[in-house]
């Protein structure tokens, strides 16, 4: 049995510990927001965080999580600023057919969270490995530049960071 | 010349049924829909997890009223990302004067008053959500609001024609009265359909027009939308297949000892396209999958490589094919040319690459079968799953999910992964998630055909076209399947040569020949089919003539378009906006220009282009579009975008190789899309028009690739021929 603390909650898994946390999350919680795009770290469809930071969960032995804060897409609306994050999202309506923005939304928040205020090529650095096939990368950046500015930030973290 | 799509396409608004035979037949069917579409499942967060709402107003397939006033609209196109969730929604809504806020979504089950009004089957394809629903879902629209109108007028005993409907609610305005549509529901129900149904002239549009933003959208940023990798069903097992290395192949014999060992694979099995590994979950049958022993009987497939197939392509080329469209005399044509110049062009098989790689769940009984996926052909799909399993066709019902992008691929006129999937069903007696990894994906065919063409052109003395001869050697994508009846007429297969047969400019002696090769590669159409080749040979040897006439590319093409042609509207909008030959680019960039027409509309598309460290950089792309009226500009512009990407991953990028019958590529490092840094800013802009609405899924892919080439040649002198255009040096 693995323990793992997903979204704030500590769950045990039953699974090989060389397991990628991605069919974890999917097959054993059915916390599907997290996508399989690639298994090889090509594409980013599986992006979620370890303790704050973006990884590849395809890549990721379950092993590896154990212990550390694991945040998926189902769980971002918790902070502030995943939330934050989210609105932008939506006003820009950035997705079209969708499967690709768990992972585009997990790294621009790991990005933002680290550097609210990212240069053009500081956003293009972070988001370059997670591929789009719809072709959503310029609402992307417009998204992402909205957030710093975005009133919803402000509320919810009382103006702090 | 039309191709026959475009026929086809014509002929939609013709075609619709009679909207009384269309509605009854709706009604007739609301008990099967109900059932079928509200299957229980218990699972996770299962398919239909919603409760199902009160169903007290079901005048016909598509919509639904509720007592809370939520209005249900089901919609029978498949949602891959170009919107149909949203604009389909619209066009009902507009006539049912609904209060857009409380619109939700569902996607049809299967069945014929689902079925696209233009080819008599349900499916979603060839840019033509939009068009072919055009009359069909305002008049669903406007017959609702008829009905509950005449309940309000009756329940309030005054005459219909001092009501009218607003944001949901029937109004009388004379005593102030007023009834929200929840309200009025039951009673609408039970009246009969209206015989006339008057619908709004485009002017009185408070929707159709806006931009409207995605019903989607909500769902695909919390993780919450699914796909049909996310369904999850009691007892089902995750299926990997070992399918054969070269296309064809058969399994000789395998050996499966070590893989069922693994902990968590529950079996394995020969089905007829290789063999299943059945586990718990994807990793241990991913596991179990790489320790099968397999040996195959490769068959003819395994002959096949790309450059000796190449040059049989270019060979072929030369000779004479089926006529696809002939005017005048090229032999003339070209004897009195003033100057003649001829090329040859090389276009490799693409593979679609939708981020969802494919997947199909399948849980079979004795007598019904339940399939979850995102498919973009459901009748056929349906037709096939029931003749694999031996079922009724009403035993068999599709859930269609969200799909993680489509492009053609989840069209299959074989059905492939739906039959293969239903065939893993009958083999393992337990619901069956059957999943296609990046590298099945991939190498799993159903491509963009490969073509090779080759051009004759020959200009006049005052630089005007006056020959053309252009021969394409390519697999036609309806051979052998129940498309090829009404698609290929005289050896033709119209969508092989849509863009080129079309072409638009005014050439007094032109020939399109077509030779039709057969192999063992599936091809499939793949975003925009005929036209994703046909636009980059056109568009660039246009270019070639223009340099050669000594003119310049926006001023030639105008020169010989036809004066009444829409292709100029969107030709001059695009380089009004782009500063055609005004705009000082900087130093090292070059504007390239293409105009293609597709599913009935006009992109025109300017590429800002450069050379960094040798590589073709794309910076900026200002395209125009004609697509007639717009229901959802911001969706028109999602998509213009979503289609130069597309074409720009397959430009620069693009291209499926195969030695001894074995695919080179495997997954995105090796078939690459664009990535974010890759990206150029994109302006669109739309042209006003009256026009009825036209397609806009596919259309602004195609001028792309013609687009950068043609900046390239004029930054480099150098002419791009073959694709993709990263194999090309510019060191
Ligand atoms: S699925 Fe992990 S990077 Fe693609
Ligand atoms: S929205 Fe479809 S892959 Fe990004």
């Amino acid at each position: 049995m693995i323990s793992l603390i997903i979204n704030g909650k500590t769950t045990k898994v039953d699974a090989d510990p060389n397991t990628p946390l991605l069919w974890v999350l999917r097959d054993h919680l059915q916390l599907t927001g997290t996508k399989y795009g690639c298994g090889i770290a090509q594409c980013g469809a599986c992006t979620v965080h370890l303790d704050g930071r973006a990884v590849r969960s395809c890549v990721t032995p379950v092993s590896m999580a154990s212990g550390k804060q694991v945040t998926t897409i189902e769980g971002l609306a918790e902070t502030a600023l995943g939330k934050t994050v989210q609105a932008a999202w939506q006003e820009v309506d950035v997705p079209q057919c969708g499967y690709c923005q768990s992972g585009q939304i997990m790294a621009a928040t790991a990005l933002l969270k680290e550097n609210l205020h990212p240069s053009e090529s500081e956003i293009t650095a972070a988001m370059d490995g997670i591929l789009c096939r719809c072709g959503t990368y310029n609402r992307i950046r417009a998204a992402i530049q909205k957030v710093a500015k975005h009133p919803l930030l402000a509320e919810q973290s009382g103006g702090a960071k | 010349m039309k191709t026959q799509m475009e026929n086809q396409m014509e002929n939609m608004a013709a075609q619709n049924p009679s909207r009384r035979k269309f509605l009854k037949e709706s009604t007739a069917l609301m008990g099967g829909l109900v059932i079928g579409f509200y299957l229980p499942i218990k699972s996770g967060r299962a398919y239909a997890a919603d409760a199902p709402p009160k169903l007290v107003y079901p005048p016909n397939a598509f919509i639904r009223i509720a007592a809370d006033d939520s209005i249900t609209i089901v919609v029978n196109k498949s949602e891959m990302g170009q919107g149909v969730y949203t604009s389909l929604p619209m066009l009902i809504a507009e006539e049912l004067e609904a209060d857009w806020s409380r619109i939700r979504v569902e996607s049809a089950p299967v069945a014929a008053v689902y079925n696209h009004t233009g080819f008599g089957m349900q499916m979603t394809g060839g840019s033509s959500s939009i068009p072919s629903s055009w009359e069909q879902l305002r008049q669903v629209g406007a017959s609702g609001r008829i009905l509950l109108i005449r309940a309000a007028a009756q329940q309030w005993g005054v005459p219909e024609g001092e009501c009218h409907a607003e944001n949901s609610q029937v109004i009388h305005a004379g005593s102030g009265k007023k009834l929200s549509y929840g309200k009025l529901a039951d009673a609408a129900a039970k009246l009969p359909l209206p015989d006339n149904v008057a619908l709004k002239s485009p002017k009185d549009f408070k929707l159709i027009g806006k931009a409207t933003k995605r019903l989607d959208t909500p769902a695909k940023i919390n993780g919450s939308a699914q796909f049909g990798l996310d369904v999850y069903l009691p007892g089902m097992l995750t299926v990997l297949i070992a399918r054969s290395p070269v296309f064809g192949g058969k399994v000789k014999r395998f050996d499966a000892t070590e893989a069922r060992k693994l902990p968590g694979v529950q079996g394995v099995y020969q089905v007829p396209t290789g063999i299943a590994v059945a586990a718990s979950g994807f990793w241990p049958a991913k596991t179990a999958r790489d320790l099968l022993e397999i040996e195959w009987d490769e068959g003819p497939g395994a002959a096949l490589s790309t450059p000796k197939m190449r040059a049989e392509y270019l060979e072929l080329a030369k000779q004479p094919g089926a006529i696809a469209r002939k005017d005048g005399d090229t032999v003339q044509g070209f004897k009195a040319a003033h100057k003649s110049i001829s090329a040859e062009y090389e276009i490799p098989y693409l593979a679609h690459a939708a981020m969802e790689p494919l997947n199909v769940v399948v849980d079979l009984k004795p007598d019904h079968c339940s399939i979850w996926t995102g498919t973009q052909m459901q009748t056929m799909d349906h037709a096939m799953a029931a003749k694999t399993a031996g079922l009724k066709p009403e035993q068999v019902e599709i859930h269609t999910t969200f799909l993680g992008g489509g492009f053609g691929r989840r069209a299959n006129p074989r059905s492939d992964f739906v039959v293969e999937a239903v065939q893993v069903a009958m083999a393992v007696a337990q619901p069956v998630k059957v999943v296609w990894t990046r590298e099945d994906d991939t190498r799993g065919g159903n491509y963009r055909p490969m073509w090779s063409d080759h051009i004759e052109a020959g200009i006049a003395k005052d630089g005007k076209p006056l020959a053309w001869k252009h021969t394409l050697v390519g697999q036609s994508i309806v051979a052998d399947t129940s498309f090829e009846a009404f698609m290929t007429h005289n050896g033709v297969d119209a969508t092989s040569v849509e863009g080129a047969a079309t072409l638009p400019y005014v050439i007094p002696n032109l020939q399109v020949e077509l030779h039709s090769p057969k192999n063992a590669v599936p091809v499939q159409w793949w975003r925009s089919v005929g036209h994703s080749h046909t636009a980059f040979v056109v568009e660039t040897m246009i270019d070639e003539l223009a340099h050669l006439a000594g003119k310049d590319p926006v001023a030639y093409r105008l020169g010989i378009l036809p004066a009444d042609s829409r292709y100029r509207g969107v030709l001059q909008l695009a380089a009004k906006n782009a500063g055609w030959g005004k705009k000082k680019l900087p130093a090292g960039h070059a504007y390239g220009v293409a105009v293609h027409k597709s599913f009935d509309s006009y992109v025109a598309e300017i590429a800002e282009v450069s050379l960094e460290n040798g590589k073709i950089r794309v910076h900026r792309v200002v395209a125009a579009v004609d697509c007639g009226m717009v229901i959802n500009p911001d969706g028109v512009r999602q998509q213009i975008e979503g289609g130069i990407v597309y074409g720009l991953s397959a430009a620069l990028h693009g291209a499926i190789t195969l030695e001894n019958g074995r695919v080179m590529q495997s997954n995105f490092h090796d078939y690459a899309p664009l990535r974010f840094s890759e990206m150029p800013r994109v302006e669109v802009d739309i042209v006003a028009s009256g026009e009825l609405p036209t397609g806009i899924g596919e259309p602004g892919t195609p001028p792309i690739a013609p687009a950068v080439a043609n900046a390239v040649f004029t930054l480099t002198g150098k002419r791009l021929r073959r694709m993709p255009f990263d194999q090309e040096s510019f060191a």
